[in-house]
């Protein structure tokens, strides 16, 4: 069996009498690409926030390799080998691709100045690695320049530098076109071949289907489901699967494949 | 170059020949002036605007504008902006704004005098201003930083509450140090090396040296990211308190080193020193080329911002027109600028 890189053990969030998280389980192996889904408000933000340090847990366990962590934070979690590409992709927009990449964690030589071409030279070979590489751009452009799916690609990047060993994407394919959507997954794919976890957040079940080696369903703040992806035969039965969650009592019964494939969207 | 680069480009192997330049990065202006142009178009606006005013200048009064005496006179006071425009510009990039730095260069300069009052040597003066700068600095950025305060407002009070101070305890009355011109500070910092000022060579210094600190160095990344977005900031580990800081420190130790010159030229210590700084310094700034919405600057521009501003003043008045004419086109200038930074700058956010 692979090494357990990370285990959250029973963590819950409230915020005041609201449960945003009642008690959820969830690790990551090495090498594994676990799909993370559910409807809107299940509380996967909020457990990816707890993963990557940002917001506290209110009670609950977190293991990393095994070993019980103390004072959990952001700095943490990165120091952890945990890299999340967030939601909104957490870009400066005015900056170049090279000073978001190294974004809090700048190469430095003499007296704190910039080792600017070893800075270049570093963002290069990672956007090759990503197959991230075009015509029209250089790791000196300006990422306001850039479309959305070239962003997420930079947002990409900067997680898998320093070698991190999960990667926490969340919803990457959010407002992306048809063919930006197909870049992000090459991206991931590309990150998968080099052997690194991947946490991939979606609602869109197509997407989480087409990637992940297991699938985790949250829903109402608790998981609902745990399953490899050799036990589900399509994505249409996971999506029967969260209607029948969502709505016990046969809704699900109303609607054949097609049009429950059309809400997924 | 090599082979093994090759195949990460998912090119077809055979096929319509790609480009050579296709192997390596390549912006796709290639020559260097372009990129050049391209990477200072703010400063080098900024550069046009002076020299078309220069220009316009010299055509109204050529004989007054080709006399060096003119020069020498801007060249002298020139410095003192210099030193706070430029931390000025961190401070802008960063997102926020300080409107105190006039009274920290009353306080830091006050300080200064009464060092020197006491009979000691300059040189402890200045160090003394310099701390004096830097607390205050820390002062107000801490406040407004830790009290979650605006800028803006904070600033402004903080203005009013230190001049206040300087106020009530001098009661209006200058500090007069004749005993200056003797000093070996006064020679280093302030004399004349073959008829140019020597303060200037001392800005000059200054700004290229923050030139260096803003572009090539951990603290000016820091602050350009932390002014672009500082949630992101946040996530990737910036302590985004901490620079914010750290600029209103900046501005403390430049506004320090500014009123100890101010003092320097004029062996006096006016209880309103700096006071005259606000305007044509926040000016400059601007003129210069950084935008007011945080992310991006420029301190070359802000520079030959400053050079502008100090021109218009003596410009107008040596152009033959009287010194009635000095605001309006003190406004014109600016208004000028910004239009042209506008159609001159993209903006990304």
């Amino acid at each position: 069996m692979a090494e357990r890189l990370i285990e959250l053990r029973d963590i819950s969030k409230s915020y005041g009498h609201v449960y945003a998280l009642g008690g959820v389980n969830l690790s990551v192996d090495r090498g594994e690409v676990v799909g993370l889904i559910g409807d809107n408000g299940a509380g996967k933000s909020t457990l990816i926030k707890i993963l990557s340090g940002v917001v506290k847990p209110t009670s609950g366990e977190i293991l990393v390799r095994g070993k019980p962590v103390t004072g959990w934070s952001a700095a943490r979690s990165r120091d952890a080998g945990i890299e999340t590409v967030f939601q909104d992709r957490a870009l400066a927009v005015q900056q170049t691709i090279v000073r978001n990449i190294f974004m809090g964690r700048e190469l430095t030589g003499f007296m704190g100045f910039l080792r600017v071409n070893k800075e270049i030279e570093e963002a290069s070979r990672l956007m090759r690695e990503i197959g991230f590489t075009s015509k029209v751009f250089t790791p000196q452009s300006i990422v306001g320049q850039l479309s959305g799916g070239e962003r997420q690609g930079v947002a990409i990047a900067r997680a898998i530098y320093k070698q991190a060993e999960l990667i926490v994407l969340d919803e990457p394919t959010t407002a992306l076109s048809l063919t930006e959507t197909a870049k992000v997954f090459h991206f991931v794919r590309q990150v998968r071949a080099s052997g690194r976890s991947i946490l991939f957040i979606g609602h869109n079940i197509h997407h989480v289907f087409d990637i992940a080696d297991r699938f985790v369903v949250l829903d109402r703040g608790k998981i609902a489901l745990t399953t490899d992806r050799s036990q589900v035969k399509s994505a249409e039965e996971l999506i029967n699967f969260m209607e029948e969650v969502a709505h016990p009592g046969g809704l699900a019964g109303l609607h054949d494949a097609g049009d429950a494939e059309q809400r997924a969207r | 170059m090599s082979k093994t680069m090759e195949p990460d480009l998912h090119e077809p192997s055979a096929g319509i020949p790609r480009p050579s330049s296709q192997k390596e990065w390549k912006h796709p202006s290639d020559h260097w002036m372009r990129g050049f142009i391209l990477d200072n178009r703010a400063s080098l606006g900024t550069l046009g605007v002076f020299i078309v005013m220069m220009a316009v200048f010299i055509v109204a009064n050529p004989t007054v504008f080709t006399t060096w005496y003119l020069y020498r006179s801007v060249l002298t006071t020139l410095p003192v902006a210099l030193f706070v425009v430029v931390p000025l510009v961190f401070v802008v990039t960063c997102g926020e704004i300080d409107l105190s730095f006039p009274a920290t260069m009353g306080f830091a300069s006050w300080v200064f005098a009464l060092v020197v009052q006491a009979g000691y040597d300059p040189f402890l003066g200045i160090f003394a201003a310099l701390i004096t700068g830097t607390l205050l600095g820390f002062l107000v950025g801490s406040l407004v930083v830790y009290g979650g305060l605006s800028s803006l407002i904070a600033t402004l009070g903080m203005n009013f509450l230190l001049r206040g101070l300087i106020q009530i305890i001098n009661e209006g009355k200058s500090t007069a140090l004749t005993s200056l011109s003797d000093s070996w500070a006064y020679t280093i910092f302030s004399s004349q090396v073959l008829g140019v000022p020597v303060q200037i060579f001392w800005a000059i210094g200054f700004v290229v040296l923050s030139a260096m600190l803003y572009n090539r160095h951990r603290f000016g990344a820091q602050v350009r990211v932390v002014g672009d977005n500082p949630d992101s900031a946040q996530q990737m580990g910036i302590d985004v308190k901490r620079v914010r800081v750290k600029v209103f420190v900046f501005v403390g130790i430049g506004a320090a080193i500014a009123g100890t010159f101010s003092v320097m030229i004029n062996f006096t210590w006016w209880p309103t020193a700096g006071d005259g700084y606000l305007l044509p310094v926040l000016a400059s700034v601007f003129v210069g080329g950084t935008p007011t919405w945080g992310g991006i600057g420029t301190v070359v521009g802000g520079a030959i911002g400053a050079v502008t501003v100090s021109f218009i003043q003596t410009g107008v008045v040596a152009a033959g027109l009287s010194g009635f004419y000095v605001q309006f086109f003190n406004g014109l200038i600016i208004i000028l600028s910004l239009l042209g930074h506008k159609w001159n700058q993209a903006r990304y956010r």
